[in-house]
């Protein structure tokens, strides 16, 4: 496979280097929010800590996390680590409920964003001469913009699509020869349907290569699904608009976990319940510290977004750690018997077992019983007793290896749950205290 | 000498059973033997019928997993220790039985059990050498 390299140098620095790094940089920026941000200075005190407590990188767990709750203290200016009038820029985040987060770039913070842009555009084969159509939102959300400056910056000619009138987007498509879009994997799957509607052969009609695809958690099999319909690689991308938008997590062309520009932030995945660490390849909260920001850092900010770590080096040769695709939002977490478990982590292990459909409930009862109800898989019905109690207890087994609970299986005729779309019901909570 | 037969997977759902039976009933297939084998949790329906295909089509278009598979089934002398005498066979020459049911035979002469084992062809083969009546698919559409 062909790897390149926008920055050889620092996409392959050596851990131990990048680590060095990150620790001169944490220092930094700590001093900075402290001197600067009334706010984090109060949460320091609060927690006893001061810039100069900073002496290694595990003392990170010292710092307080940076809360959703804590850009609405002294909001809209007040997180700003410089004058008003060194920032350039706003773009906001809609909040579920009420006001939405401001978050504001300097001119270096904008840079820097598309620097790591460019790394990732070229980590997947963008290269000048490309033709990008970016149809994400252009306006306060930061997924165009961020995008559109990187790829500027590597010299990948933009078509400032936006999003939305599928007739347009494709009549761009074949009238510029786009050879890359940047979309959400929704809009995605409606405009190869499109595409295909109209008789179009997207492989000779079209020239599209590659898709960033994004803002939104997909799955694996939309992946394959959209690749498949355009014959084309489609490359998941994760980004926050409170880490500067997108290309903060980027697959390389090995399509196994997104990599983090681990210069760029300071990557830690916790417990949502404790906020302690997990074991390196447990499931847990992502949590990111801006490394490079000067407009307004955030220190130890709480994604919400669940995932692990990859353990294994990557084959591109980068050493800036993975990250799965986001797997769920840390507030599906449940509580058995004292147990921390995600939905997540029961999907993992049923999905590895050969025998059980893609659907599956987890029923909680009082007493903190766990029924995990799953579906078998058509093929695996041959019939006899014995092989679907053995599944049963395979799957069991594996459960309480992988949560530490031992689950009740009920197994079900295939169809008997409610066909999963993306955020389906999967607890279902019947305990009464 | 083998005969088809048609599994259903049942989980324990009320009426999961009589919508089985229903489905195949509409259309008009009669059941010449039935078995059913269950846990705390789900169930197995095993049925000799007839039309096995369009069992199995019907079924699986109502939504049911089912499988087709082979058994044997033997025919009998009505008295005690009839079917221990073809036990004692397969038995001596270490066949395992993975389970058992009888049919409902309406001459009354003989009595045919359904028998399925861990090694279908050598136990025709042991039992058609020891004399035991097997019967073929076309007497048990017959019956």
């Amino acid at each position: 496979m062909e790897v390149n390299f926008w920055d050889p140098k620092i996409e392959t620095l050596p851990q131990q280097d990048l680590k060095a790094l990150q620790l001169e940089k944490l220092k930094k920026v700590v001093t900075l929010v402290y001197e600067r941000v009334p706010h984090y200075r109060k949460k320091f005190e609060k927690a006893k800590v001061k810039p100069e407590d900073i002496k290694s990188l595990e003392d990170v767990v010292r710092l307080p996390f940076t809360t959703k709750e804590d850009l609405f203290v002294d909001y809209p200016y007040g997180l700003l680590a410089v004058p008003l009038e060194e920032v350039v820029r706003l773009h906001t985040s809609s909040g579920t409920t009420g006001k939405p987060k401001a978050l504001f770039f300097t001119k270096k913070d904008i840079d820097d964003q598309a620097e790591l842009i460019a790394r990732n555009l070229v980590m997947t084969g963008t290269t000048r001469g490309d033709v990008l159509q970016n149809s994400m939102t252009y306006g306060l959300f930061t997924g165009a913009l961020v995008m559109h400056y990187g790829a500027e910056k590597l010299g990948v000619l933009v078509i400032p699509a936006g999003p939305g009138n599928t007739e347009r987007q494709i009549e761009l498509m074949k009238t510029f020869g786009t050879t890359c879009f940047h979309m959400t994997p929704s809009y995605a799957l409606y405009v190869a349907s499109v595409i295909l509607n109209k008789g179009l052969d997207p492989r000779r009609d079209l020239r599209i290569k590659r898709a960033y695809l994004g803002a939104e958690p997909y799955t694996e099999e939309t992946r394959k699904k959209i690749e498949d319909l355009l014959g084309i690689d489609v490359y998941n991308c994760y980004g926050l608009s409170e880490m500067g938008g997108p290309g903060v997590g980027f697959e390389c062309v090995y399509k196994e976990g997104l990599h983090i520009w681990e210069d760029a932030f300071l990557v830690e995945i916790i417990n949502p319940e404790t906020g302690e660490p997990v074991k390196e390849g447990e499931i847990g909260e992502l949590v990111l510290t801006s490394l490079n920001r000067e407009g307004m850092p955030l220190i130890r900010y709480r994604t919400r977004d669940l995932t692990f770590f990859f353990t294994e080096p990557c084959a591109c040769g980068r050493t800036h750690r993975r990250i799965s695709r986001i797997l769920g939002r840390a507030d599906d977490m449940f509580i058995v018997r004292g147990v921390n478990i995600f939905p997540q982590q029961i999907e993992a292990v049923l999905m590895g077992i050969k025998g059980v459909a893609e659907n599956y409930q987890i029923v909680l009862e009082n007493y903190d019983e766990m029924i995990v109800r799953v579906e078998i898989d058509r093929e695996f019905f041959d019939g006899r007793i014995e092989r679907l109690l053995k599944l049963k207890e395979e799957i069991v087994e594996k459960l309480r290896e992988a949560i530490l609970v031992k689950p009740k299986v009920e197994l079900l005729e295939p169809g008997t749950l409610p066909v999963s779309e993306g955020k389906a019901k999967r607890v279902i909570d019947k305990r009464t205290l | 000498m083998k005969i088809k037969q048609i599994s259903v997977f049942l989980e324990n759902k009320k009426g999961r059973l009589y919508e089985a039976l229903k489905t195949i009933a509409d259309r008009g297939i009669n059941i010449r033997a039935l078995s059913i084998a269950d846990t705390s949790e789900f169930g197995i329906l095993r049925m000799i019928v007839p039309q096995p295909e369009e069992a199995k089509k019907v079924l699986e278009e109502a939504g049911f997993t089912t499988k087709i598979t082979n058994v044997v089934a033997v025919g009998i002398k009505d008295e005690p220790g009839g079917l221990a005498g073809v036990l004692k066979h397969l038995y001596d020459a270490d066949i395992n039985v993975e389970y058992i049911y009888a049919f409902v035979e309406k001459s009354g002469e003989k009595a045919v059990v359904v028998l399925r084992t861990n090694n279908l062809d050598k136990t025709i083969d042991l039992l058609q050498e020891k004399g035991v009546s097997l019967l073929s698919w076309e007497e048990i559409k017959e019956l």
